[in-house]
This record gives C-alpha cells, structure tokens and sequence, in this order.
C-alpha cells in the first residue's frame, strides 16, 4: 500500500506528461495539417491562374468533347468495325514499340544492376559510375530523347523505342540491382572457385535466383511502356498516339476515327494489364512457394 | 517433387536429371533464341536498315555542334552597305550600332580575323577573304550581275561552293556567304553565350571579380535584375516553367491521393459491406486507370485549354485510378489483430480507426505517395509537351525552332536535374517520414550478418 501511495504522484505525473506530449503532437500535426491545405490551394490557385482557362470556367465542360467526339461515334457506329481494323497495324506498332523497348532494356538494366552490385560487378571500381549512369538514365523523360531523335532520324518508331529503352534500362537497373542486393551470393563463390568467368558466375550463380523477380518488374515495365509509346506517338513517334493526333486535328467529321482509336488504347491497357497483373501474381508467388518448400 | 522420392534405382535418378538437363538446356537456349528473333522481327517492321537513309546526320551534327557552341554572324547589307554584327543571327543578341567585338574592325573596310591567317574583308564593293595555303577569293555581289566569283587558278575545292547567284566558303575558321543581297561572315565560339547578360546591358563581359565589386557598391538588384530578366536565355520563363511542372507533379500527386484515399474505403471488404458499390468503385479505379493520361491530357485540354491546371488535373485524374488500386488494397492487408487490441481497451469505432488501423497503412500510403510524387515530375514533363505547361512546352518550343540546341541542350540538364532532385528529396522524405523504412545501407548490412 504505501509502495502505491508513494507512485500516486508518479502516475499523476507520468499523465501530465503524457498529456502534454499529446497535446504537443496534435497541435504539430494541425499545424502541418493547415499549412498542407494552403500549399494545395495556393497550388491549385496559382495552377489556375496560369491556365489559358480557368476551372471555374471549364469544368462544366469536361464532358463536351468526349459527348461531341461519342456521338458522332455513334452516328458511325457502321464503320466501327472498319475503323478498328484500319487502325489495328498502329496498335501492333505501339505494343511492337513498348516490347522490344522494354525488352532491350531489360538486357541493359541487367547489365547495369550486375555492374552496380558489390560482389557482383565485373569491375568494382566502376560501380559508382555505373550507378550514376542509371540514375541518369531514369531520370531523363522518354520525351526529351524522342524529341532529340525524332530530328534526326526522322519520325517513326525507332526514335520512341530508344527513348523508351533507356528510360526502362535506368529504371529496372535500380530495381534489379535491389533485387541483387538480397540475392545470395554463396552461389558465385562456388562457382568462383570451379573456375568459371564472370559471364558465367551471372548466368547460372545470379539469374536464377533472380529470374522471376527480374520478369515481374520487367512486366510492370511493359504495362508502363505502352502508355509510354502512345504518348511517344503523339509528338510524332508513330503508332496509335500518331493516327489518334491525326484524327484529333482533322477535328469534326473523324471522330470516328478518333473514338475507334481511344476503345483500342484503352481495351490494350486493360487487357495487358490484367494479364500481367497474373502472371505477376504467379511468379512472386510461385517464387516464395520455391523459397519456403 | 519426384526427386526426393526415394525408392528410384539409379538408372531411373540418371534418366531424370538427363531430362531436366536437356529442358533446362531447351530453355537456355530457346529464350535467348526466341529473344533474337523477336528483335529480328522488330528490325524488319521498324524499317531499320531503311532508317540509315532517312536520317539526316547532318541535323545531328548540327545539333551536337550547336549544343556546346555558339556563332557570331558578321553581316553587310549589299544594297546599302550596312555591317552589324549578332550573335546567333537573333535580334536579341545584336551588338548596338557601330559596336563589335575585337576581332571585326569596322569601317569604310569591315576586317574581319578569323586568326590562323584567315581574314574576310568587306570592301565597299568587293568582298575578299584570305584563304592561307589556297589564296584571295574576290566576290563582287551586285543586283544585276549576280555574285561574280574570282577564285584563284585551279580545281575549284569542294569546300567551296560557287553558282551565279551564291558563293559559300566552310573552311575550320569560318564561313562565308555571299548571294546578291547578302554577305554574311559566321565565327564559331564554344560556349554559351550572353548566358548571364545580353549585349543591352552594363554587366556584358564583366569578370566575376569585377561583378562582386560592383554588388558591393550597391548594384547588386539592378546585376541580379539583369541576369533574370536576360532576353537570349529567359531565365524568369525558365525559372516558372520548373516551378509550374513541380506544382503539377505536386497538386496531382496529392490530390489524387486524397480523393483515392477517400474512394479506397468503398472498394475494401472490411470497410464496405456492399458488394455492388465496391465493385462499381473498383471499376470506376479501374476505368480512369486504363483511359491514361494521354487521353485524359487531349479531353481536359479542351475543357480547360493549355496550361498547369490541365496537366495537374490529368495527373490527378489518372493517378485516382493507380492510387485507389495500391490502397484499397493495403486497407484490405490491415491487420485485425491490432484493431481488435485497440477496441478490447474500449475504443469506439473512430478510435479503432485512428489508433489501430491508420498507423499500419500511413506508411505504405506514404511511401507510395512519395515514389509517384517523383514519378510523376517527369510526367508532368511530358503532359506538359502535350498540353503545353511548364518545362515540357520550353523544351518542345527550342526543338521546334531547329537551331536554339544550346538552349535545348540547357532544357534538358535542368529537367534531369529536376527530377534528380525531386528522386532524392523524395527518398529523404520518406526516410525521415517513415523510420521503420530501412534504408539499402541497412539491407545489405542485414545481409552481411545473415550470411
């Protein structure tokens, strides 16, 4: 009894502080609370402001351009399937686009994750240098190399597929080398010491223990890319984002055209990605299965 | 699996690893060969060989020449002898009447010195460059009878290119031009110049020590005021566009994140009991997810016309859809068990919430909200192109123009800067915002002591 009556003023306290340290946070976190609000609606003011139109003025016309564009889609409906197969050669080239792009920078992103891993790299001194060239590389947007390419090569695809590959080279670089940080490396020491070269310490030691890893950000990085290579075509890269400038700018009378292209963009997105979604879903799990068995 | 069976004879165990052998051997060279041919499909659809031909090296060497240098034209007016000199031929970075730099002597006679021994003179009638180890070519332009080259005995080289109406000389010193109207000399320089003033002001050619002198004194608002307000490399515009593409980046990161966050509550089970509203919401995710920005970017443009608003509102949009997708699914992932321990010390239901299920999802919320915060710079970059806001039109615009490249070349450091910085700053927000994140240092540290 006297051991509790003695820690009463303790517990008394111990409830001050708590309470002012309670109080203290809450305060803190309504202060940010409120300077977040302003920062967004200052934001969103001086956003508005250097609109050509304002919000308040165009929001109730959000929807004029996809009813205007419909509509006559509907009135055409006829030549839908007509559309859809005219366009069709466009959306292989933008899926063409986004696969041997992502493909290609695949192969360099390994490269440059295996090149950027100690334990792994073929020259450890180079690591830093091959790091800060994949930060470099992530960090250009595809548009800037497209742009730059597309004045001296011409339009077309190859300049979007370029630019999409160095971007994803950079980007699954970082992924991969992260994937190669937790990779074991007791597989290459053995192979190290039967003999074998780098190639081939990477090749059976590294690959597959990361493989799956490796093919389910690659798939991510495809369902990126497709966007990717339809917004490329709208500055002039070929593909789906040409056609669809082209019947844009055509303005009234194409919007057939351009509603045939928008079902096509849009049914690919989803279809790529629900399929990669699964087959995503079956390799990390399928992976962990592996690991745990 | 089979091979831990182990009732199997030798014979049988050989004939098994003989069989994932020779799948395994299927694989490693079936991939790569499947690999190749698709690239080699690839190389026949895109026209790649066809390519080599269209492309214009020319433009490229151009582009890469430009890019790092710049040049100086010295031009005379055949009609009434008049001489001014600019650089980069822009109106903007012309030198003020009877000015010019130290290398052009003006005069009733322009000497121009191209060093090395070349010198162009302007005469009043003739024009005449000293080319060393060939000799003097005259031209005398006028209305009527063309340029009338005089070129010295001999081959006419292929670096000069002479017809009735136009002489061009390209030798490593310079260029020169003649046509009836026109005699325009071009001096190459590395560099960019008038980055930090154009010609119009005081500051022009001061040396850093000088302009810190001149601070002191009490000018430094006018130095400043100059350098933002310079014509030839606008460093205000420059400024606001990054600023704007940020502000794009920023307002549509977070405020898709807002709105998904709201939304995310109906497309989980355990927040919402209705079946048909979670999935009406997850396919609403679902729609503006797969309708992308690009579409979103042409349809908002022609509500709100170009500008940050539209590219912000398009990132916003489309980043609803990811956003409600990442975190309905984390809300689903909660852990019962900690809002069961809240609600058995008498918690109500907005107590549950508080203190046992927010704390587990804010910082995958966060982290996600951080990584596309630096994703999305660069595609307000992008947008931006498109719909014409921010550091994207600046860029579109010096490329469009077809001989701006320093200033492109300058674009596009700034934008990989940009977005380098955004990377590490959102990298450091999140490490400080979520302490339980481990940074990679720590990983691999983990992995040392694992092993």
């Amino acid at each position: 009894m006297t051991d509790l009556s003695a820690g009463t003023p303790g517990v008394d306290q111990i409830k001050a502080d708590y309470s002012e340290m309670t109080r203290r946070k809450r305060v803190y976190g309504g202060i940010l609370l409120i300077v977040f609000v302003a920062l967004m609606a200052a934001g969103f003011r001086t956003a508005d402001d250097r609109n050509a139109g304002s919000f308040v003025d165009g929001w109730h016309r959000i929807f004029d351009y996809p009813t205007e564009v419909l509509s006559e889609a509907w009135e055409k409906i006829g030549a839908l399937p007509e559309n859809l197969v005219t366009f069709f050669p466009a959306l292989v080239e933008t899926l063409n686009i986004a696969a041997a792009s992502t493909l290609i920078g695949t192969i360099a992103g390994t490269f440059l994750a295996l090149m950027s891993t100690r334990g792994m790299a073929m020259w450890p001194a180079l690591i830093p240098l091959f790091r800060r060239i994949a930060d470099i590389c992530r960090a250009i947007p595809e548009i800037v190399i497209a742009l730059v390419l597309i004045f001296v090569l011409g339009g077309g695809p190859v300049p979007a597929m370029i630019a999409i590959a160095i971007h994803t080279a950079g980007a699954l670089g970082k992924l991969f080398s992260e994937v190669n940080e937790n990779a074991s490396l007791k597989p290459v020491e053995g192979l190290h010491s039967v003999g074998a070269n780098w190639s081939q310490r990477m090749y059976l030691g590294v690959i597959p223990q990361v493989g799956p890893n490796y093919v389910s950000y690659a798939l991510l990085r495809f369902e990126i890319n497709i966007r990717a290579s339809a917004i490329l075509g709208f500055v002039g890269a070929g593909g789906l984002g040409y056609e669809l400038r082209n019947s844009m700018s055509w303005g009234q009378g194409r919007y057939d055209q351009a509603a045939a292209i928008f079902l096509l963009l849009f049914v690919t997105i989803v279809v790529v990605d629900q399929l990669s979604g699964l087959l995503r879903d079956r390799l990390t799990h399928g992976f962990e299965k592996g690991a745990r068995a | 699996m089979s091979t831990f069976a182990t009732d199997l004879s030798i014979d049988e165990l050989k004939a098994e690893a003989d069989r994932l052998f020779s799948r395994k051997r299927l694989v490693n060279f079936g991939m790569p060969a499947l690999m190749l041919a698709y690239l080699a499909y690839v190389f026949f659809a895109f026209d790649v060989a066809g390519l080599a031909g269209r492309a214009n090296w020319e433009n490229g060497k151009t582009l890469v020449a430009d890019s790092y240098s710049y040049k100086t034209h010295v031009a005379r007016d055949n009609r009434n002898g008049e001489v001014s000199v600019s650089i980069e031929g822009e109106r903007k970075g012309t030198y003020p009447d009877g000015q010019a730099p130290d290398w052009v002597a003006l005069g009733a006679t322009t000497v121009i010195d191209l060093e090395d021994g070349h010198v162009v003179r302007f005469g009043p009638e003739t024009v005449e460059y000293d080319i060393p180890g060939y000799g003097t070519v005259r031209a005398t332009p006028t209305r009527s009878a063309g340029v009338q080259p005089e070129l010295p005995a001999g081959e006419v080289p292929d670096w000069i290119n002479v017809s009735k109406n136009r002489m061009a000389i390209t030798t490593d010193a310079g260029r020169l031009t003649v046509t009836r109207n026109r005699s325009e000399v071009f001096r190459y320089f590395t560099g960019w110049e008038l980055f930090w003033f154009t010609l119009d002001s005081p500051y022009y050619g001061k040396s850093p020590s000088q302009l810190a002198g001149l601070a002191a004194s009490g000018e430094a608002g006018s130095i400043l005021n100059d350098f933002w307000t310079n014509k030839m490399w606008r460093h205000q515009d420059v400024a606001w566009a990054i600023f704007e593409t940020i502000l794009m980046a920023f307002l549509g990161t977070l405020g898709a994140g807002m709105i998904a966050l709201s939304m995310a509550f109906l497309a989980t089970r355990n927040f919402n009991p209705l079946k048909s509203v979670r999935f009406l919401t997850r396919r609403v995710f679902d729609f503006v997810r797969g309708v992308d920005a690009l579409i979103w970017t042409v349809v908002l443009a022609r509500a709100f016309g170009p500008g940050p608003l539209t590219g912000a509102l398009a990132i916003l949009v489309t980043d609803t859809g990811t956003f409600g997708k990442i975190f309905s699914e984390a809300l689903e992932n909660v852990d019962q068990k900690q809002i069961e321990g809240v609600q058995s010390t008498g918690a109500n239901a907005p107590q549950r919430y508080r203190f046992g299920m927010i704390p587990q999802v804010t910082p995958v919320l966060l982290s996600q909200l951080l990584y596309f915060l630096e994703s999305n710079t660069r595609s307000a970059t992008v947008i931006g192109a498109i719909t014409g806001g921010g550091i994207g039109l600046l860029l579109t615009q010096a490329i469009i123009t077809q001989k701006d490249w320093e200033e492109v070349a300058y674009y596009i450091i700034l934008i990989i800067l940009m977005v380098m910085l955004m990377d590490w700053f959102s990298g450091w927000l999140r490490r400080r915002l979520i302490q339980g994140e481990t940074s990679p240092k720590r990983k691999r540290a983990k992995v040392a002591q694992a092993v």
